[in-house]
């Protein structure tokens, strides 16, 4: 992956009139890169994309892209394009209007217009849909047709809102999956905004965990999800357990597949079994313990015999340390 | 007894829905009917005559009223002024409607509730009042005067339906094509007018028939100079027999009519709200 960064935001402010928003933000995304901002509702990442996107004016500081400042540009002069969650496409024009609208006000020529519009079709799988309106696609298909749209324009950076949030769960990995394949057949620049931190694991380069309006973590997915260095992160990315270490006065966060089961007397902490979830070749056993509920996540084989209202030793593996609660 | 058999043919609830239906259309068309065939009678005597129908048909009260200068000139009048009513209003309350569809500004709620109050009031209260103004501005019986009349009984339809068509139009698809390229101006010319459009027919329709409808008014601001239909109408009633009078109500009719089958394309028609409406 090149290094160039194609979009930077320089101490980057917006704030709403009730003082909600995102103060000073300084970031960079290097050309090629999917990142994902992910985070609660209400953390300020679609701010954030909403502010690349032109759609929202920064209060402060300045966003550059492709070495050219266009924090006061609007939306139409801007080489950004952007899908929604939802209402993307104009319901009385059909795919191929969708698609050609965008090339249509840049005055392409109709044969050129044409074949992007073929191409862009297949790129996203629906090939041959021109003559169809979005009222007769498919949820995961009208997002499709929003992809090439976007695409088709060729921008500098590709902006998502949560895309995919409003599919079925199948759908969704599918789409999540072709995604990635197209990002990397382009080498397009993305940056992608959701609430699902499974999602932002499975696509992205670097993730960005963001929380009430401040970026909690920068990494890769698996520095984010190995190595939280906060509690917030630590508890948003995944599931994680958080038990007490009396002695040494700090938190250990273990992640579930991170806990063992003994027999009792052995390990740090005494549970006894509420549930037994069968999740493929998994388990998942919760436990109530004097400090609460503990998850482990434990291959099928190990645990077969495992029965409800056992008491069992929780053995803590792999483990992170948290200052205690204050 | 045949309605016996029809009775049990049917059942209960759906012969008590044919009597209702029956009911139904003699209440709306049976008025209707009656106009066009006294329309299309030679003599009418109600009183005098012991016959419900008329005793022979013709085109005379047709040929009297349209060699009628001034009851041909009426008709064009009212035409004119509707179409010149529609025009206007659409100018004045499209931008006030997309204003309201999309804007948070103060007294947004005032000003569109400030539409209902031309509607609360008496109208013939509401228009000697109004004349007393348009004495004083040289306003009565011209035509600007009575354009001013009718506008005011149109804003309300104007502005409260578009904008509930506006408002339908969702954000993100206005957003979308700022961001494919289009102006400000090119996104309301493309994506929101023609989204809007069914709404906006609706409100030109029921503009355009006010306007056609409208007397009180119009008598008070507009005559001696300008009569229309509507206007012309009263005298008609008292001067011609009613067979005259009929002819007119038709001529009233028939826009009303094809306007109404407009209406239903847009409003009935499942193809065209699900073409408008997205999941």
């Amino acid at each position: 992956m090149p290094d160039r960064p194609i979009l930077k935001l320089e101490k980057m402010t917006k704030l709403y009139h009730n003082g909600d928003g995102v103060r000073d933000i300084d970031f960079e995304i290097s050309e090629g890169e999917l990142v994902t901002l992910l985070g609660p509702s209400g953390c300020g990442k679609t701010t954030i994309l909403r502010v690349v996107g032109g759609f929202l004016e920064a209060t402060e500081g300045h966003v550059i892209l492709n070495g050219e400042d266009i924090t006061r540009l609007p939306p139409e002069k801007r080489p950004t394009a952007m899908v929604f969650q939802s209402y993307n496409l104009w319901p009385h024009m059909n795919v191929f209007e969708n698609l050609a609208f965008g090339l249509k006000l840049r005055k392409v020529p109709r044969e050129t217009i044409k074949a992007d519009v073929a191409r862009f079709l297949s790129l996203v799988k629906i090939e041959g849909s021109e003559e169809k309106y979005p009222s007769q696609l498919s949820g995961g298909q009208q997002q499709r047709v929003a992809i090439a749209r976007a695409l088709i324009l060729k921008p500098k950076i590709l902006l998502m809102d949560e895309p995919f949030s409003a599919l079925d769960a199948k759908i969704r990995v599918q789409m999540r999956e072709e995604l990635k394949k197209i990002q990397q057949e382009l080498g397009i620049t993305v940056m992608f905004v959701t609430h699902d931190q499974e999602e932002a694991m499975a696509i992205s380069h670097r993730i960005v965990v963001m929380s009430k309006g401040k970026f909690e973590q920068i990494g890769t997915p698996a520095d984010v999800y190995d190595n939280p260095t906060t509690r917030f992160t630590a508890e948003f990315m995944g599931n994680m357990n958080f038990i007490k270490d009396t002695e040494r006065q700090v938190l250990l966060a273990v992640r579930p597949e991170n806990i063992s089961l003994d027999t009792v007397g052995n390990g740090s902490l005494k549970g006894r079994i509420s549930t037994i979830m069968v999740l493929g070749h998994f388990l998942e056993i919760n436990m109530d313990t004097e400090q609460g509920q503990v998850k482990a996540f434990t291959p099928r084989e190990y645990s077969a015999e495992r029965k409800v209202g056992e008491e069992v030793g929780i053995v803590v593996g792999r483990h992170l340390v948290f200052p205690a609660a204050g | 007894m045949k309605i016996k058999a029809f009775y049990h043919a049917l059942g209960r609830f759906r012969f008590a829905q044919f009597i209702l239906f029956t009911v139904f259309l003699l209440f709306f068309f049976g008025p209707l009917v009656n106009t066009l065939m006294i329309a299309f009678a030679d003599k009418y005597m109600y009183a005098e005559h012991p016959y419900f129908l008329p005793s022979a048909l013709s085109l005379d009260w047709w040929k009297f009223v349209l060699s009628q200068k001034n009851l041909v000139s009426s008709i064009a009048l009212s035409f004119l002024l509707a179409t010149v009513t529609t025009g206007a209003s659409l100018l004045i309350c499209l931008p006030a409607a997309y204003a309201f569809a999309r804007y948070d500004f103060p007294g947004k709620h005032f000003f569109q509730f400030s539409f209902l109050f031309a509607n609360a009031f008496p109208r013939m209260g509401l228009y000697v009042s109004i004349a007393i103004i348009f004495y004083k501005l040289n306003l009565m019986g011209t035509f600007v005067g009575v354009l001013c009349i009718h506008l005011l009984n149109t804003l309300m339809y104007m502005t409260w339906i578009p904008a509930a068509a506006f408002r339908n139009v969702h954000i993100n698809q206005e957003e979308a094509a700022r961001d494919v390229g289009a102006t400000a101006f090119q996104t309301f010319r493309h994506i929101t007018l023609p989204l809007a459009m069914p709404g906006i027919t609706v409100a030109c329709i029921f503009t355009f028939l006010q306007s056609l409808e409208e007397a009180q008014g119009t008598f008070l601001i507009g005559v001696p100079n300008f009569k229309t239909i509507p206007v012309v109408m009263y005298s008609v009633i008292y001067d011609y027999p009613a067979t005259a009078g009929a002819v007119f109500a038709v001529i009233l009719v028939l826009p009303t009519l094809l306007l109404l089958g407009i209406f239903r394309r847009f409003i009935g028609a499942d193809a065209m709200t699900s073409g408008f409406k997205m999941k």
